[in-house]
């Protein structure tokens, strides 16, 4: 289970606080208003935010070690391939020790891009790109995987399959423990088993989907009528 | 947390690039401090050095500035086949080895060239190139493309929008598009010709001299060279970085244009202005500026039959210094610039207020009592060559590495790169073409370099524009021609192959 214990992040005027334990082995949304915090709580875990106070820890606390010493793999919200490397070389830069690429070919067989491995990323569509990101996650096999909207430049349908395939690789193949910033309450619906909404400078207690979504906070209710 | 990735700060390499170029810099300075004659101050004739200098530094500058603007704004304005070409020349005088520049010069505007030619069939007195107006012609001649481009870019880059809005509304486009640009543009543009100007010594060598028409640098020289004053050249040199400090101070705190980037093929719709005078315009400058080159070449031709017999071993040691110096200048702008931070930043501007000749001075005073400065003049030409190539070099680099840690510096760490893998498999493959163009820019311009060689070398240590002038003091100037023409080539062909070698497969 990853837990943040009294964690406090400062940034000029904003704090963010969190108290929290995120469920293992499952998807748990990030939802809040733009500037609530959701992006700073996912740098603070991977490490490229330094915390004020508190700790963060899988099993043990790892709130001080440098960013790849981590536990953790995050996806951006763009720049996830390296352009001018291919496919499999990006995909090869999760695997612990570089050289050891024989399984590239099967992690991209299982994300739906068996032979792209000589192609450059620019010369695959962006459903195939973060395929191909998705598969890096599949080889680093770190348990904890932080998305910070990867997948929001897709469209409607192709968005879906992405968060089907990563519900699929992520939580049922690898076993991890996800944390998943979206704006769209329905993606939260599709694939999310508990959502945390984050709001005041708080990070609140994550919550089962159905339940938060039937019982919404106040401040959540508000958003998601401003979402119509 | 803005954080740079751990994996790409290598502070060993940093810290000895550092190191070499405080050295260079601020410690060859220290040594001519240290052997500087301040009790006896400055004679006459060093205080006509110093007005000769800032005189013609300001004329030069403003001449360029003042030309550049009709010169810019026509081609910002027009459209037409060849202004691609015309753009890209534009940028050739900035690689063009000055002692070329002032044979072609001399070619137009000398005693046997092709202006007199014409007065003469006219009937008019002759013009002599000699002198302060010479030192300025020559500088105008380099530095109006510099300001031409760097204009050019601020002109290109107001959006074509606001041309079409104010075309619309009838506005006056000058005082409301035109002036803000130049406004901003300008003071950047004069301070960097003031601050080459300044530091400019080949022109001065061969188109001033004399009591009227020394430079600071020139009068360094001739202290050292003629009369062996070890005091006094340096206390002059003391006087030049003090002038060049004051000036570069001025380009770092004005953010300069980079006027070596891409864009510049932009053409924006324009629908003021008359054709016909922008043509004339593009027509007289591009003369201006093409004829002394096509004079080099017409003359360098035959020229090339009466070569002497060891200026291919000139070329053989400008070529290898060229390409030392090329290889040192990258190590260092790669390890400042993967390095960062503002103060390595600061140090990466450092060699714009130091001059050749100064650096010159100081490692002369450095080698003199442990061994012969000439034995080492082409080992001392390679560093000082790549240090103050530098800032140029960095300006092309490191923005380009600054963009790559941005876009992927989170991703690298949190793949847990190392650093031989985060630089070797990400940062160099995206480099290549700023690192290209750095290369063929610190190799042609220690190519054409007289200065420090100038200073260090005897007649085993001669490169090519040390034997060209050498052959033009010998009114050879049929075999300065060839040779001429041999430096131009090698100089623009080191640049072409360090560019090329960089964009091919460069997928950025």
């Amino acid at each position: 289970m990853l837990t943040c214990k009294d964690l406090r992040i400062s940034q000029g005027d904003f704090v963010l606080a969190a108290d929290v334990a995120f469920p293992k082995a499952g998807v748990t949304a990030i939802i809040g208003a733009s500037g609530a915090g959701k992006s700073t709580l996912l740098l603070a875990i991977a490490g490229f935010v330094a915390v004020a106070s508190g700790d963060v820890a899988h099993g043990d606390p790892f709130t001080d070690a440098a960013p790849g010493k981590r536990p953790v793999s995050m996806l951006f919200q763009d720049n996830n391939l390296f352009p001018h490397l291919s496919i499999g070389d990006n995909v090869a830069l999760g695997l612990p020790k570089l050289g050891d690429a024989s399984v590239v070919a099967d992690v991209l067989a299982c994300v739906g891009l068996s032979g792209m491995e000589g192609r450059k990323p620019a010369a695959l569509s962006g459903g195939q790109q973060s395929r191909a990101a998705l598969a890096r996650l599949l080889l680093a096999e770190r348990q904890i995987v932080l998305l910070d909207e990867p997948f929001a430049a897709l469209g409607p349908g192709l968005k879906d399959e992405m968060l089907d395939l990563m519900r699929t690789v992520l939580v049922e193949q690898m076993g991890a423990t996800v944390l998943m910033i979206t704006h769209d309450p329905d993606d939260a619906r599709r694939v999310a088993d508990h959502v945390a909404w984050v709001a005041d400078g708080r990070v609140n207690v994550p919550r089962p989907t159905a339940e938060i979504f039937a019982d919404p906070p106040a401040g959540l209710r508000a958003y998601m009528g401003q979402m119509g | 947390m803005a954080q740079r990735a751990v994996a790409i700060n290598p502070t060993k390499p940093g810290a000895i690039a550092v190191g070499l170029v405080v050295f260079l810099t601020l410690g060859t300075l220290a040594a001519v401090a240290w052997r500087a004659d301040f009790a006896r101050g400055l004679g006459p004739a060093d205080w006509a050095a110093i007005q000769f200098t800032v005189a013609q530094a300001l004329v030069s500058a403003t001449l360029s500035c003042l030309l550049a603007i009709p010169v810019a704004r026509a081609l910002a304005r027009r459209q037409f086949c060849g202004r691609g070409l015309l753009v890209t020349l534009l940028g050739a005088p900035f690689l063009l080895p000055v002692i070329v520049a002032v044979l072609g010069l001399l070619a137009v505007f000398g005693r046997n060239g092709v202006l007199n030619g014409v007065l003469d069939a006219l009937g008019l007195p002759a013009v002599s190139i000699y002198g302060f107006h010479g030192v300025v012609l020559a500088h105008v001649f380099f530095n109006l493309p510099l300001v031409t481009r760097l204009i050019l870019q601020g002109w290109v880059s107001i959006p074509s929008e606001r041309f079409r809005l104010a075309a619309s509304l009838n506005a006056p486009i000058g005082r409301l598009l035109e002036w803000p640009m130049l406004r901003s543009v300008l003071p950047s543009a004069f301070l960097v010709v003031f601050l080459i100007c300044l530091t400019s010594f080949a022109v001065a060598l061969t188109l001033g001299g004399g009591p009227r028409a020394t430079t600071v640098e020139l009068a360094i020289y001739q202290a050292l060279r003629f009369d062996f004053d070890l005091g006094r050249a340096a206390m002059l040199a003391m006087i030049q970085f003090g002038l060049c400090l004051i000036a570069a101070a001025l380009v770092w705190r004005i953010s300069v244009v980079d006027g070596l980037g891409a864009g510049l093929d932009r053409h924006v719709q324009r629908w003021d202005g008359s054709p016909a005078v922008d043509y004339l315009i593009i027509t007289i400058c591009a003369f201006f500026l093409m004829l002394p080159m096509v004079m080099v070449v017409l003359r360098g031709l035959p020229g090339l039959f009466d070569l002497p017999a060891d200026i291919w071993r000139a070329a053989l040691r400008s070529v290898i210094v060229a390409l030392i110096s090329a290889g040192l200048c990258i190590a260092l702008t790669l390890s400042l610039a993967l390095r960062g931070g503002w103060g390595v930043g600061l140090v990466g501007v450092l060699p714009l207020a130091a001059s050749s000749l100064v650096v010159g001075t100081g490692l002369f005073l450095l080698i003199y009592p442990f061994a012969n400065p000439a034995k080492l003049a082409l080992v001392v030409t390679a560093f000082v060559n790549a240090v103050l190539a530098l800032p140029f070099a960095l300006r092309s680099v490191a923005p380009a590495v600054d963009r790559i840690t941005a876009d992927f510096g989170r991703l690298g760490a949190s793949l847990d790169l190392s650093m031989w893998v985060w630089t070797t498999r990400i940062v160099l493959p995206r480099l290549r073409r700023p690192l290209g163009f750095a290369a063929g820019l610190a190799a042609a311009l220690s190519m054409g370099d007289l200065g420090v060689i100038a200073l260090f070398a005897g007649d085993a240590q001669e490169t090519l524009p040390l034997a060209m002038y050498r052959l033009m003091g010998a009114y050879r100037m049929e075999a300065a021609s060839g040779a001429a023409l041999i430096l131009l080539a090698l100089s623009f062909a080191l640049f072409w192959i360090c560019d090329r070698g960089g964009r091919i497969d460069a997928d950025l």
